[in-house]
Formats: structure tokens, sequence, C-alpha cells
């Protein structure tokens, strides 16, 4: 009763959107989508939320053909697009109340739900949905997705453009509902939101790279990650793209992450060549990979 | 009437979104100018552009019996502050020479023997010829010229019980089909119920399109239809104030007369009104932006109506082709619809033809619009 | 000037009424540095940026940008720096070749200037097959490539960057920080601002806002240990959430 994609391919004119497409989120599973912009992500949000017909593939939403039975679908999901879209013009409460309305419901009638997000908000609700921060825009859209207690809720992007303390607090508000035995299909493109989902898919350029559990998919990282850095930054970027023996080699904030080829390295090598190139302060130390590391490697 | 649970769910479904609507209406200020500030104002402007006031105008004389009474005519219309007698001709063929060099205004043609046919029959004739490349100032010229004339009759009439009776023939030259100074406000209503109807329904819709919210309403239970009848219903309503304004303006600042039924005129324009609904409805189909919706409405319907329906230039002036092709304007037929209730005071039997026109667009472009209209969004 | 502070600001305010949108920040940037200026949305990062770069006057404080005061040389400024955002960046009706023409134009760059910048530019990004196609048609992270080295044609002093690399493929955007190591090693000062603390943690100094005020400036590596946390982001939500 979750949602289950097989083989679904979409294409506009002539580029290619999704690739066959398959996966499952299990009922009550928080499942993440991460990929950059333009993976594919907005136009698989679409096809399971009826918006638009996959070329090839199914796909089933709480147990409903996305093809056939979309007035079903329609009427059990919630559905958050990547753009804020809400009635800029309406209070908070009358954009919530006018989403009660067209699903056949009031907010009185699920209020349990959206209690937590909507008590937040609740002191500005007659302030117009336009002029608020995108931290609480955000909220205001989730309680409206929320507000006919859907089965699974699809959030395209939720935090993008918001700021990291909205972010979290977002994140928290997932793990509650989740709770209440709602399936969520969320997408990101930030790697480091990946940890806070049950599962996730890694997505680029419409082809599925993995799918697991954050942690299983950082434990499967094929190599030793090493934090690599010196006095000048570039110099050291460009001294170990040259190093013959490299397997990756990508500036990882104050660090770079780097990866022999050889099965048997010893950073003392490292260091002596990179200290043949002039370069100072030289640090070396290993460290686990995150899922950056892992979309990278896969993506390469 | 009793309503189902489902039903009433559907009825309380649809007033919220009508609710909905009018927040939408009431908050922005642009919408809302649009709505009531455009028809009063466009009402007043042409009102007074169109004035029926004249001043000193030039006239000519060709008088062919040059006897008393005539010259008693001739000298009351010199002594009015209207008029001023510029020349007076001697042949027929003067007259329109005169006018080609644009001289004059009109020509008072008085026919041979005039006081005699006046005594004799107790009737004689005057033409009066008219410049009606300005059609506006060409028929008040007429009616001062006949008011002039019908008190000097009165004046003659008023010792004998005898009726004379002096007949005032007028010709208008250069526009035979002489558009009335209240001409335009039939144009200006259809104008207005085409902008307020065609143009802020499928701005309305487009809005939603580009906001986002399009994709949220798609995904809910609420049919799409009913997303179209929640959109239109406000402005139906609105669009019939609007055409009640226009009409109480016209009669009360500018004395219209409405010589036909009321009630025809009212259903009349609720038929327009839904034209052009379905007319906003189809163009927001095709537009993605409001942007685009709004070029499209003022290009593809407003200059059309302004150009080819009737309301500026005659149709029997135009061009054959464009002739042709004014018949797909359905502001076309409904100018000759309420022009015809407005100032002749027709009834549905003179107008059948053209009702039967408009109704047929109206159900043409709405099944059209349902066609295109999309569930999903590709 | 007479040091390496290509960014000097001292007591910079910008008051909207009684609301002070920037409260008397103080802070120098010095030349070849990548300095991150963050805040939460609504911190007034946006509107100090405005001072920095000439199109908005200060309520009062001090500031120059470049060697000029923003007071009296706004327009001395704009010569002197480049600036790139996500919003903003090229035109997607030109193609590669007419972006790079027109915005060295408007810097005033010679023709035969632009043909040789141009020439280079699109090698180093490995744009040839695409020189002529509209940038419309590029994927994101090619555009924003291309953006910065534009916004770097008329070697200015400090390209100032805003959120440049959200919503990019991770390959992509180490690409990107590449660049911009290179531009600031051959001494180009480098001012990022972001709301995103992934972004914070490549600057070499971070400046965070809260309410108009700057709270803290340091190096990534000193604000973790000052905070006691692992990351950026951890340090931002300390700092914003008292």
């Amino acid at each position: 009763m979750g949602i289950s994609v097989k083989h679904i391919s979409k294409s506009y004119k002539n580029v290619k959107a999704l690739q066959d497409i398959s996966f499952e989120v299990k009922p009550g599973e928080l499942f993440g989508l991460i990929g950059p912009d333009g993976a594919g992500k907005t136009t698989l949000f679409r096809i399971l939320t009826t918006l638009l017909i996959a070329n090839e593939g199914t796909a089933t939403v709480a147990g409903f053909d996305v093809l056939h039975d979309y007035k079903s679908i329609r009427k059990h999901v919630g559905y958050m697009p990547g753009k804020f879209s809400l009635y800029q013009d309406l209070t908070i409460e009358e954009n919530l109340e006018f989403f009660a309305t067209i699903f056949g419901t009031t907010i009185e009638e699920n209020y349990d739900l959206i209690k937590d997000i909507y008590v937040q908000i609740e002191p500005f609700k007659d302030r117009r949905a336009g002029k608020l921060s995108g931290g609480m825009k955000q909220k205001l859209a989730l309680c409206c997705a929320l507000i006919h207690k859907p089965k699974v809720l699809f959030l395209d992007e939720p935090t993008t453009g918001v700021d990291p303390v909205s972010r979290k607090e977002f994140w928290e508000m997932l793990k509650r509902l989740q709770e209440k035995d709602i399936t969520i299909l969320v997408s990101t493109p930030y790697m480091d939101e990946a940890a806070l989902c049950d599962r996730i898919a890694l997505i680029q350029d419409g082809e599925i790279l993995q799918i697991d559990t954050p942690e299983a998919i950082v434990k499967h990282y094929p190599k030793q990650i090493y934090n690599v850095r010196a006095n000048n930054m570039y110099q050291l970027i460009n001294n170990l793209n040259a190093y013959k023996y490299n397997h990756s080699v990508y500036p990882f904030g104050e660090f770079i992450h780097y990866t022999d080829s050889r099965e048997d390295f010893e950073p003392a090598d490292l260091v002596a060549y990179l200290e043949s190139k002039n370069l100072l302060h030289i640090e070396i130390e290993k460290t686990e990979a995150t899922i950056e590391d892992t979309f990278m490697e896969l993506a390469k | 009437m009793r309503f189902l649970p489902l039903q009433a769910l559907k009825m309380k479904r649809f007033i919220g979104f009508i609710k909905k609507e009018f927040y939408h209406i009431f908050r922005d200020r642009r919408s809302l100018f649009i709505l009531f500030g455009m028809p009063i104002a466009q009402i007043l402007l042409f009102g007074f552009a169109i004035t029926n006031e004249i001043n000193n105008v030039d006239i000519a004389i060709l008088d062919h019996s040059k006897d008393a009474t005539t010259k008693e005519i001739i000298n009351k219309i010199a002594a009015s502050e209207y008029f001023s007698i510029k020349q007076i001709i001697e042949k027929e063929s003067d007259i329109e020479s005169i006018f080609k060099k644009g001289k004059v205004k009109a020509v008072l043609n008085f026919e041979k023997d005039f006081s005699k046919n006046l005594i004799k029959d107790s009737k004689a004739t005057v033409q009066i010829i008219t410049d009606a490349t300005d059609p506006n100032t060409a028929n008040t010229i007429s009616n001062f010229i006949n008011a002039i004339l019908q008190k000097y009759q009165k004046e003659l009439n008023k010792d004998i019980t005898f009726v004379y009776q002096i007949v005032p023939e007028t010709r208008m030259v250069y526009n035979p089909e002489l558009k009335s100074v209240y001409m335009f406000v039939p144009g200006v209503m259809t104008i207005i119920l085409m902008l307020v109807s065609a143009m802020m329904t499928s701005i309305s819709i487009t809005r939603e399109k580009e906001l986002g919210t399009m994709e949220i309403l798609l995904v809910s239970p609420i049919k799409p239809f009913q997303v179209i009848v929640g959109k239109v219903f406000p402005y139906i309503f609105l669009s019939i104030i609007n055409a009640i304004v226009i009409v109480v303006l016209s009669i009360f600042i500018f004395n219209m007369p409405v010589q036909g039924s009321l009630l025809l005129l009212g259903l009349e324009s609720v038929l327009f009104i839904i034209t052009s609904l379905a007319l906003g409805i189809l163009i927001s189909t095709i537009s993605a932006t409001q942007q685009t919706a709004m070029m499209i409405s003022l290009m593809g319907l407003m200059l059309p109506v302004i150009l080819l329906s009737g309301f500026i230039f005659p149709i029997s002036s135009m061009p054959i082709p464009l002739q042709v092709i004014s018949n797909i304007i359905p502001a076309k037929w409904f100018i000759i619809i309420i022009k015809g209730i407005m100032l002749k005071g027709v009834g549905i039997q003179f107008i059948w033809k053209e009702t039967l026109i408009l109704l047929g667009m109206t159900v043409f472009f709405i099944g059209l619009s349902v066609k295109k209209y999309k569930i999903r969004l590709e | 000037m007479s040091n390496n502070k290509v960014i000097q600001v001292e007591g910079l305010t910008k008051m909207f009424g009684d609301f002070a949108a920037v409260n008397a920040i103080t802070f120098e940037v010095e030349k070849g540095e990548i300095f991150g200026f963050l805040g939460a949305n609504g911190a007034g990062k946006t509107t100090a940026m405005k001072m920095l770069i000439g199109i908005s006057n200060p309520t009062s404080g001090k500031a120059t940008v470049a060697g000029f005061d923003v007071y009296t040389h706004p327009e001395e400024i704009k010569k002197n720096i480049g600036y790139m955002s996500q919003k903003f960046a090229l035109y997607d009706d030109l193609t590669v070749k007419e972006n790079i023409a027109f915005f060295g134009g408007i810097y005033g760059l010679s023709r035969k200037r632009i043909k040789e910048k141009s020439a280079v530019l699109i090698e180093e990004l490995g744009l040839e097959k695409v020189a002529n196609k509209l940038v419309g048609a590029l994927p994101l992270g090619w555009k924003q490539k291309l953006s910065f080295s534009v916004s770097l044609l008329h070697d200015p002093k400090i390209v100032f960057l805003d959120e440049p690399t959200g919503g990019v493929d991770p390959i992509t955007r180490r690409q990107f920080w590449e660049m911009i190591y290179k531009a600031a090693n051959q001494g180009t000062t480098v001012f990022v601002t972001t709301h995103y603390m992934d972004e914070a943690e490549y600057c070499d100094r971070v400046s965070i806002m809260v309410h108009g005020k700057i709270e803290a400036l340091d190096t990534p590596k000193m604000l973790k240990k000052q905070f006691k946390v692992e990351n950026m982001n951890d340090v931002f939500l300390k700092l914003a959430r008292g």
C-alpha cells in the first residue's frame, strides 16, 4: 500500500527525463529521492501524482494505478510541489480552509494531524501567505498538503531555499508524521539530508544509481578516503590531480577527499610527493565516506 | 431542495472555491480597477468625447424658390447661434464641389415654388444634406435644423386652423448608414463585457498555472470542470453588474433612450458574457502565463472587437475580405443585437438570427475549451 | 591601496525606518581570500552586499571596496568587481559566444580582447562543441561555470557570488569550487553570500549574520572548535537558535 514503481520511462521531445526507474516504498516509510536539479525528480513526482503519463512502465500509489485510478489517487495523496504553490493573496487560515474544503473536509476534522505544525504559524493566521518567511511558507504548505489526512505524502524539494534552522525543523516534523502511518516520498538535492531518511534512491540524469539505507550506502563505499590539506588549496588540487596513482580527488570543505588506486597505499608516499611539489603544512588522515562521496563515485 | 450528503459536499466545495475567487478579485487592486473603474471611465470618456453641442457651423443654401417663406426660414437659421451661412449656391451640381472643398458641413436645398406649394398643398419640402464623414456632427446638425424648421412651422400655424407642413428631407452624403450619437454605448458595453469576461478569466486561470497552484488543484478530488465553473461564476456575476452600470450611466448621464425590452437586453447580455467566458477559458488552455493570456486577449479579442465589429468603422465600408472576417467575431453580432434593442426598440423576432449565431458560437467555444482542457499537465 | 585589504567595512549600517537591516557591521577581507558571508533569509546579508557593490547607500558607517569609497565612488567599484547570482546569470536566448561578447562589451573590453578571452574561456571550460548553442540548452552546471567565468572576464579585483552552487550535482559543484580556488590563487578576492552551510565549509573565513549583526567571524575550523560541533551547519544552528 506504499508506492510501487516498475520500469518507468519518460521523455520530452528528445530529452530522456527518466529511464527505466523501479523502486518500492513500504507503507509508513520515509523514502528519499536524492539528486541534483535536472535529475528527473520532479518528473517522477508528477507521474506518481497523476499529473504526467509515463511513456513506459507502471506505478501504483497506495494500491491505486497511476493511470487508471488517478481519481482515487487524487483523493488519497498529499502533494507539495517544488515551487511554493499557495495563494499569496489569501491568509494562512484562508489557504488552509480552502484546501480543506476542496478535499471535502474541515480544519477541525484533521486538526490532530497538523496541530504540531500549525501551532507554530497560528499566531500569524491572518497574515497573507505572500508576506510569510520561507520557513513559515513551507510549514503552511505542509499543513495544506496534510489537511485531508493523506495516506501518501509527496514532498518535492521541500527544503530548497530554506535556511538551516527551518530545514532542521522541517525534518523533525517529517519524522513525527511518519509515526502517524503516513508514507512519505521526499526529494532533495542536499546530500546531507539523505541520512535522515529510512531509505534513499540516488538519482542522476534520469537514472537510479543506487537504492538502500543511508548507512548501507556509505558502508559499501569501495575505497578508503583520506582527508588531505595543505597551505595552498589550489596547488594541492592540481598536484593531486597530476598524481598518477589517484583514483578520485574532490574538494570537500576545508579538505580534499582523496582515494588512491593502489591496494597497498601508504599515506607517507603521498606526503613525500606533495612535499616535493613545495607544499607546506601537509595533513593527511583517514575519514569516513559520506553519501556525497558515494554519489560521486557512482556518477563518475 | 434536499441534498444527499455527497451533493452537499460538492456544493460546499464549489462555494468554497467561489469564495476564494472573490478574495482574489477584491484583494487585487489592478483587477478591481479593470472591473469597476474601467466601465465607468470608458462610458464617461466616450460620452463626453462625442459631443452633441454645435456652434457656428458653416452651411450653404441652394434656394430654388427665393420667395418670402424661404427667405424667412433662411433668416431664422442665420440668426441662430448654431449656424452661419457661408455661401449661397445656384445649382445642384455645386453641392458636391462645395462639400469636397470642405467649406461647409451642410447644405439646405429648398424645392421650387416653396411658398406656393406650402399654400396650395399645405406641404413643402426642404432637403437637408449633411457631410456625414463626421456622422455625429452630421446628425446633430440635421436635428438642430429640424428644430428650427419645426419652430417656424408652429409659428405659421398659430393663428390659422389650416395646417401648413414643412417636410424636411434629410440626406447624408459619404456615410449613408448613419451611426447614432448613442452608438458608442453598445460598443463600449461590448468591449467591457468582453474584457471583464474573457481577459479576466483567462488571466485568473493562467495565474494558477503560473503560481503552481493548478498542480495542487489537479492533484485533488476537485474536478477540472468544477475549477472552470468556479472560476467563471464570479465573472458572470460581475459582468452582469457591469452591464447594469453601463446602461444606468447611459440613461441618466447621456439621456440615452432604451427603446426595447430591458429583459431581452439582459438575456442577450448574459448570452454574450457566456460567449466571452468560453473564449477566456479557451485562451487559458493555450497560454502558460498571465502575460501570454493578456497578450492574446488584447490582440486576439480586443483589437478585432474595436476594429472589425462595426463599433468604430462601419462594416459596410470595409473591404470585402474584412467584411467576411467580421462575421466570425461574436462582438459584431452582439452589437447588432443590442443596437437593435437599445436604439430601435426591436423585439426578438428581428434579432433571432443574430442571437442564434451567437448561441452557436458559444456552444462551439465551450465545446472546444472543454475538449482542450487537460486533466494532467501535458 | 596601502595594504592587502580589498574590502574594509566599519560600523556599516542600513536603516529602513526604525528597523536596522544591517546593524553596525565591521570586517575586512584580504586580497585572494575566499570569504563566506552567511546568514538566514532576512538576516541582512543581501542588504549588506548591495551596499558593498555600490547599488545601495548606507545609512552610516564606513566601507571601501577595491580601494574605493562606497559613498563617493560607487561607479569605480562597479568597474572593479564581478557579480554572479544563481537567479540571474546569463541570457538563455543568446549563444555561449554571444553572452561572452555581450558581457565583455558591458565592461568595456575591446573587440580583440573579447575574442581572445572568449577563445581561452571556451577552451578551458571544454565548451567548443556548444559555443554556438543557446545557453538555455546547456545543463545547469555548465551554465554556472560559464557564468562564473563571465563574471571574471574583466579581471575584477573582487567577485561577488550569490548562492552560486545550489542544486548543482556534486561533481560539477567541485569543479566549480576548483575554479574558485584558481581565481583566488591568482589574487582575485571571492565574496560568497549563501545560506547553504556546506558551501561555507569551502571558504577561508566566514562571517555569520543574525538579525543584522555579525555574530561570528573566523575560519570554519576555528568556528567549529569554538562551538564544539562537527560542521558549519551546527555552528549556524547554535548561533541562530541562540
